[in-house]
């Protein structure tokens, strides 16, 4: 069973007939070739295709691509400015080694801009709370944590210059 | 894709799903926040012929408190209980604090957690603290089903296959109430191993007027202990008897034992948890006349 849908994705408009069986991360990935999301356990658990839907993180894993019609759909594809400046998490990321083989940093730094702009000055207890959603096997969290931090004193200090 | 085919519904109306209901009967699913439902499709743990998404119903939108009484729309995503928590109770903060993670709680509904009863959710054992009920809509009528005869087995509610849960009521604790929550849970976010729940009202003889104690995580439905409220209710709440009510509660469960707890441990725990919850219901009460 097809059904049509039409979603503005990373500000982008997108129409296509999706199988309804179709995820929302099937259908990024396969349909749109958006493979920034990444697929982990394809049940919610670990985060990896964490994407924000009307603004606010949740799994596109948990959803079909027929309920996203007529919604905004952001990804990680849409996260930096321009194509040689990167965002502020993605910066501290770097920076910080918030990332090691990078498979759940997607949906991370997904969740991490609603986060911050919901708590623009979160306490370490804050991160580790947010970053109980998602699963990183490499990092130990720790510098994930620090990244975050940094992230939120840059855009911080960003928004006060 | 991983689940198994099935026909998709977007109904535009609780009056649009409950005839997409009776249309299919017993092979369709609501589709609501999706958050234990789909992965159960991707599992092939469930494998629903057809799919009534009530996301676009916008009469189903909404929550709303009035005279002591929170009712919840089938559409309220977990996040929306949270964000008037804020404002209006700690108790329910702390309770949806527990309810998984941030990206699931903007999805997942109230309704829809409510109506799948896992045995180890929070929320239908608040719901069976705060005299809940929820509202069960068909073609041919309407029904109201109080919590405690909702829960039925793991998984298992006295929900027809025909029936759309429209909205679920809260009667919230009376003035001056005190209340504890409290869970062990292998992660932040995970299901609870067991979970116990205490609201508490003591009026200014220092008796207690008003007592409900409920677990979650610790047999197949939620439970709210005669046995422990029974020890408290118009008796002096001193550390002695919360203790007592603890016992008493614990020692009416009969929890299974699973691969991540045995029965044994899950009856001490809620032995323990209840009598801290207690501890801290009475903590927070104000005395009342």
């Amino acid at each position: 069973m097809k059904r049509a849908v039409r979603v503005k994705i990373n500000g982008k408009d997108y129409g296509r007939d999706v199988d309804v069986r179709s995820t929302l991360a099937d259908f990024l990935r396969e349909d749109l070739d958006l493979t920034g999301t990444h697929v982990g356990c394809e049940h919610g658990v670990c985060g990896a295709c964490t994407v924000l839907f009307d603004g606010l993180p949740v799994r596109a894993c948990l959803m079909l691509a027929a309920q996203a019609d007529g919604h905004e759909v952001a990804t990680i594809e849409g996260v930096a400015p321009s194509a040689d400046e990167l965002h502020p998490l993605q910066e501290a990321f770097w920076a910080k080694h918030g990332l090691q083989c990078g498979y759940c940093t997607p949906g991370i730094i997904m969740s991490a801009c609603a986060f911050l702009e919901e708590s623009p000055t979160p306490s370490d207890g804050e991160i580790r709370e947010m970053l109980s959603g998602h699963l990183c096997r490499c990092t130990g969290y720790h510098f994930i944590v620090e990244a975050i931090a940094e992230a939120a004193r840059a855009m911080a200090a960003r928004g006060k210059a | 894709m991983k689940p198994a085919p099935f026909e998709y519904v977007a109904a535009s109306s609780a009056a649009d799903a409950v005839e997409a209901l009776r249309r299919f009967g017993d092979d369709a699913k609501v589709l609501a926040g999706g958050q234990s439902l789909i992965p159960m499709m991707a599992l092939r743990l469930a494998r629903p012929s057809a799919l009534v998404d009530i996301n676009r119903c916008g009469d189903l939108e909404g929550l709303a408190e009035s005279a002591g009484t929170l009712t919840v729309g089938a559409l309220a995503r977990q996040r929306d209980l949270e964000r008037w928590a804020r404002l209006r109770s700690p108790l329910f903060q702390e309770v949806l604090g527990s309810v998984a993670h941030a990206p699931i709680r903007n999805r997942g509904t109230v309704v829809g957690n409510l109506v799948h009863a896992d045995p180890a959710s929070e929320l239908p054992a608040l719901l069976l603290c705060l005299d809940g009920a929820v509202t069960a809509r068909r073609t041919d009528g309407e029904r109201v089903i109080p919590a405690d005869k909702l829960y039925l087995a793991p998984l298992t509610t006295s929900l027809e296959a025909n029936e759309l849960a429209t909205a679920a009521r809260f009667t919230l604790p009376p003035d001056g109430a005190g209340w504890g929550f409290a869970e062990v849970a292998r992660r932040h976010g995970d299901f609870a191993l067991v979970g116990c729940i205490a609201v508490l009202a003591v009026n200014g003889g220092e008796a207690v007027s008003h007592a409900r104690l409920g677990f979650f995580g610790v047999g197949g439905t939620p439970h709210r202990s005669a046995a422990g409220e029974a020890v408290l209710i118009g008796r002096e709440p001193t550390a002695a008897r919360c203790l007592e009510a603890a016992r008493a509660a614990a020692a009416a469960l009969s929890p299974d034992g699973d691969i991540h707890a045995s029965a044994g441990y899950r009856k001490t725990v809620a032995a323990t948890l209840a009598e801290r919850v207690l501890a801290a219901a009475i903590g927070r009460c104000r005395r009342t006349g």
